[in-house]
């Protein structure tokens, strides 16, 4: 069964590494690999010139700049707060701790198209949020600052839920000695205990960066879809398709692929790096 | 490790240099739940304001609209089919990985992480290339009289794609920490292979997989972008629940649209309680899950 | 325990799938009409008047599917492989580029059916808030400092190519037809625009029920369906001195709806459009009838009169539109450039 030699292996005395190999290769290969392949063939059939004339189309370079903006600005976010309520979460006892910590997995479970729609009609200038913004001449909705208030609500339980359980391991023998070795509580805060959670934080924030980056069902229904103002790079893939412009399309659907794949791989080497480092993650 | 439930909270630690003020932890609590009241409860709430704006009644004519109830039957087929597909390729992926050494398994766990971290749009892309009636598969299928895209197999194929890495994401990290210490003894008493899978590692990572499963369910139903790319967005044909609510929006119908949303945000409530639930009862057992998708 | 939870899933599975099936073999015959956004409360009355004489004629049930979207963006799904018996889109420039990428329309589809295939046509006119607090009368208001315009993205949407074209009208009437100072004209309307949505329906939404702007550059028909969803005490309907005569066509896939054996209803479903009886419902669904004789003239007496321009005599044609102001890099595109 098995198509690999066994030399690629270390023995074990385990059976069904084949099997399992196989199928899973065979699945991957088929759902991901092929139609991933199948659009970066597509993209680089149109010829280098024609590649970078679309990726540095202004258009495009908006797009993409605001994808990563407000995905960044919305990660940053995630990651103040995120550590904020993974400490209050691990740390404190109080009425309702339960509740808040389900709830701060509601993105996950609620469909990203519900989130938009709710958060259109908060934001809105007529919905009860945006009608008090509007007062202070701030407009929320279908601006970017309403893509990253949806971005936001999607990135938070990255940063929660990768830095609660580091959180949770820290020893509170290194904080009783760092407070008998007479430092601040603020001190022993900052520089003894968060030390052991920024590998964490930084994979929660790559995490939340990467899944904003690609958003596009909670976005599109609160962003403004203005070319060069409030227009992300997913919305313009579907724009791009649905004018009949493959190549544009598949052309910025292959460079955010790239990006992706970097980021992935950069989150994949700070897990081991910190596995290496710490022991945990 | 979820011990500080069971064991003294740090707050009763004599020495006060390791907490926080009473006032300081209070002023964090508060800036916690405001910010998740912002972000999280206002959204889930106005789904089911919006959705009761003029009562009961039109919130069950929505229901039982023959459109509504297509699309909940779409969506119910779709992750019937996506989510066991999935959680088997989780089963034998975290078999291979965590029980084995093998050269490129890191590029292995990245390339199962890389739907993830793809927007959902170019994961309906792909299959529109591939199988679009200008695709590279396209001609042949139509010759063939073969319907994938803008019909139920692309729906399922870009859902299966884009949930593809859930149940493994649980999985691995669990199986790894668990070792293969059990298993080898099991084959040492004469046990076969695959009742030593059925009879010792299923057993050690049924609630890991069931909550793999839950999440993968949960995205499965609540799928828009991608299924929004392949889907052709045909009334009662072609159209899953989070594309009818955009149907039902762009209908003038609101109410109907929320009444929509607000089934699935009812799903989502009760995917969070059965997790909690999980957590709550088997916090051991899921305790090397990273918790984090 | 596992056993049972496996079995009753695929017993579940299966239930749905027979169900999912059963559903589509309820119904005699099946028609999926592609059409555009602002058509969905016309095709729902059409639909069932449609399916209620061909039963009438032949005993047999049809079901009518309908799919709705940006006129541009549903032309590409059909192209891409929707199945579409028959496509009734915003203009012609969209079943045209199904002809020229598929050769499942004829190319001159267009003479299959009286007036060149557009059983109903439209124009486009102006939604402003109760009252027109920003006193808009005509084109020249729109461009305006302070004012808010919305129109959906001429890439996706065919109302929106109607909406520029008619703009450009007025534009180039304007300035004398120096081009220059239309485009800069043109330029000056879409720097005006805050949302910028895929399809006609996704705008006037924005405007309506959003909040967003202070006048909508709409289809008629969707003009006064604003008024009648959202209550005629809240929005007002402004006709512009010039506006442009909106052909939206229809055509029968053939290649489609003879593989699918349907030639015979997707045909007759057209032909329909053109009897009395569809001309009666497009006029009561705000839709100007092209055989005003059999609609009720109430329904008629609710069109007002407008200086109408048309694609044909002053734009040359679709083809040769579409090249210029919507094509990739074209005049639209750089409007859209960064210059300043």
């Amino acid at each position: 069964m098995s198509f690999l030699p066994s030399s690629l292996r270390q023995p074990s005395a385990l059976p069904g590494f084949g099997l399992a190999l196989g199928f899973t290769l065979a699945a991957l290969s088929l759902i991901v690999l092929i139609p991933l392949a199948a659009l970066v063939l597509r993209a680089a059939s149109i010829g280098p010139a024609d590649f970078f004339a679309i990726a540095r189309d202004p258009r495009t370079l908006a797009a993409l700049r605001l994808s990563f903006g407000t995905a960044l600005i919305a990660a940053l976010v995630n990651t103040v707060f995120g550590l904020l309520i993974a400490w209050v979460l691990v740390r404190y006892r109080f009425p309702g701790r339960r509740i808040i910590d389900a709830a701060v997995d509601l993105p996950f479970a609620l469909p990203t198209a519900v989130a938009g729609i709710s958060m259109a009609a908060i934001y809105a200038p007529n919905g009860p949020i945006g009608s008090i913004a509007q007062q202070f001449g701030l407009k929320i909705a279908y601006t970017p600052l309403g893509i990253v208030l949806a971005l936001v609500f999607i990135g938070l339980p990255f940063v929660v839920r990768t830095v609660q359980p580091v959180l949770e391991e820290v020893e509170s023998d290194i904080e009783e000695a760092s407070a008998l070795l007479g430092a601040s509580r603020l001190r022993t805060v900052f520089q003894v205990v968060l030390p052991h959670v920024y590998p964490a934080l930084l994979t929660g924030f790559a995490l939340a960066f990467a899944r904003g980056v690609g958003e596009y069902g909670s976005v599109i229904f609160i962003a403004g879809n203005i070319p060069l103002v409030s227009e992300i790079a997913p919305l313009l893939i579907v724009i791009k398709l649905e004018e009949f412009d493959y190549g544009g399309a598949t052309v910025i659907a292959t460079l955010m692929l790239a990006i992706s794949f970097a980021m992935l791989f950069l989150i994949n080497a700070i897990q081991g790096w910190s596995r290496t480092k710490h022991g945990n993650v | 490790m979820a011990m500080s439930d069971r064991f003294l909270p740090l707050s009763h630690h004599p020495e006060r240099a390791t907490s926080e003020t009473a006032p300081t932890k209070a002023v964090l609590i508060a800036v916690a739940g405001l910010f998740l009241g912002a972000i999280l409860f206002f959204p889930l709430v106005t789904v089911f304001i919006e959705a009761l704006r003029k009562g009961w009644g039109t919130l069950f004519g929505t229901f039982a609209d023959p459109d509504t109830l297509a699309a909940i039957r779409l969506t119910l087929l779709v992750a019937a089919i996506a989510v066991p597909f999935n959680a088997a390729v989780g089963l034998a992926a975290s078999w291979a990985i965590a029980k084995f050494e093998f050269r490129g398994k890191n590029l292995l766990l990245t390339l199962i992480d890389l739907p993830f971290s793809i927007s959902p749009v170019i994961s309906g892309l792909v299959y529109v290339l591939l199988f679009g009636a200008q695709g590279w598969l396209g001609p042949w299928l139509d010759q063939h009289n073969i319907h994938i895209i803008f019909a139920v197999p692309g729906i399922v194929l870009a859902t299966v794609l884009v949930t593809f890495p859930f149940v493994a994401r649980e999985l691995i990290p669990l199986m790894q920490s668990q070792g293969t210490s059990e298993e080898e003894a099991a084959l040492m008493l004469g046990a076969s292979g695959w009742y030593t899978f059925l009879k010792v590692t299923l057993p050690n990572v049924k609630w890991a997989l069931l909550y793999g499963v839950l999440l993968c369910n949960a995205r499965a139903m609540g799928e828009f972008g991608a299924v929004s790319v392949v889907s052709g967005h045909i009334r009662g044909l072609t159209n899953t629940m989070p594309l009818h609510i955009e149907i039902l929006y762009n209908d003038y119908n609101f109410v109907g649209a929320f009444a929509v949303a607000s089934l699935l945000a009812g799903l989502a409530l009760v995917t969070l309680l059965a997790k909690t639930f999980l957590e709550w009862r088997f916090a051991g057992e899921l305790a090397a899950t990273s918790r984090r998708h | 325990m596992r056993l049972l939870t496996r079995r009753s899933l695929a017993l579940g599975a299966a239930a749905l799938f027979l169900s999912f099936e059963a559903a589509q073999a309820l119904a005699d015959r099946t028609l999926l009409n592609v059409s555009y956004d602002p058509t969905r409360e016309f095709y729902k009355d059409f639909n069932a008047a449609f399916a209620a004489d061909w039963k009438a004629k032949t005993g047999e049930t049809v079901t009518i599917e309908q799919s709705h979207g940006g006129s541009g963006k549903q032309a590409r799904a059909v192209i891409d492989g929707l199945q579409a018996d028959v496509v009734t889109l915003a203009l012609a420039g969209d079943i045209d580029q199904i002809a020229a990428k598929t050769d499942k329309l004829p190319k001159d589809w267009a003479s299959k059916l009286p007036n060149n295939s557009a059983p109903y046509t439209s124009t486009i006119v102006f939604v402003v808030r109760k009252g027109n607090p920003k006193g808009i009368k005509d084109w020249n208001d729109l461009v305006k400092d302070g004012v808010q315009v919305i129109t959906p993205n001429p890439k996706t949407s065919g109302g929106a190519r109607w909406n520029y074209l008619a703009a450009w009208a007025y534009a180039e009437k304007a300035t004398g037809g120096d081009e220059a100072k239309t485009k800069q004209w043109v330029a000056d309307l879409y720097r005006n625009v805050p949302v910028l949505d895929t399809g006609a329906r996704g705008s006037t939404t924005t405007f309506a029920q959003r909040g967003i702007g202070d006048v909508l550059i709409s289809w008629e028909n969707e003009a006064f369906l604003v008024q009648k969803e959202f209550g005629a005490d809240n929005f007002d309907i402004v006709v512009p001195s010039l506006s442009i005569k909106a052909e939206p066509p229809v055509a029968v896939v053939e290649g489609n709806a003879k593989a699918k054996g349907n030639l015979d209803v997707a045909e007759a479903y057209l032909k329909f459009l053109y009897s009395p009886e569809g001309q009666k419902l497009a006029a009561r669904n705000f839709f100007r009838p092209v055989d005003p004789s059999s609609a009720d003239p109430a329904d008629l007496a609710r069109f007002p009169k407008i200086d109408l321009v048309s694609i044909d005599k002053d734009f040359g044609g679709w083809t040769k539109a579409q090249n210029e102001f919507f094509a990739d890099g074209a005049i639209f595109d750089q409007i859209y450039k960064p210059t300043n």
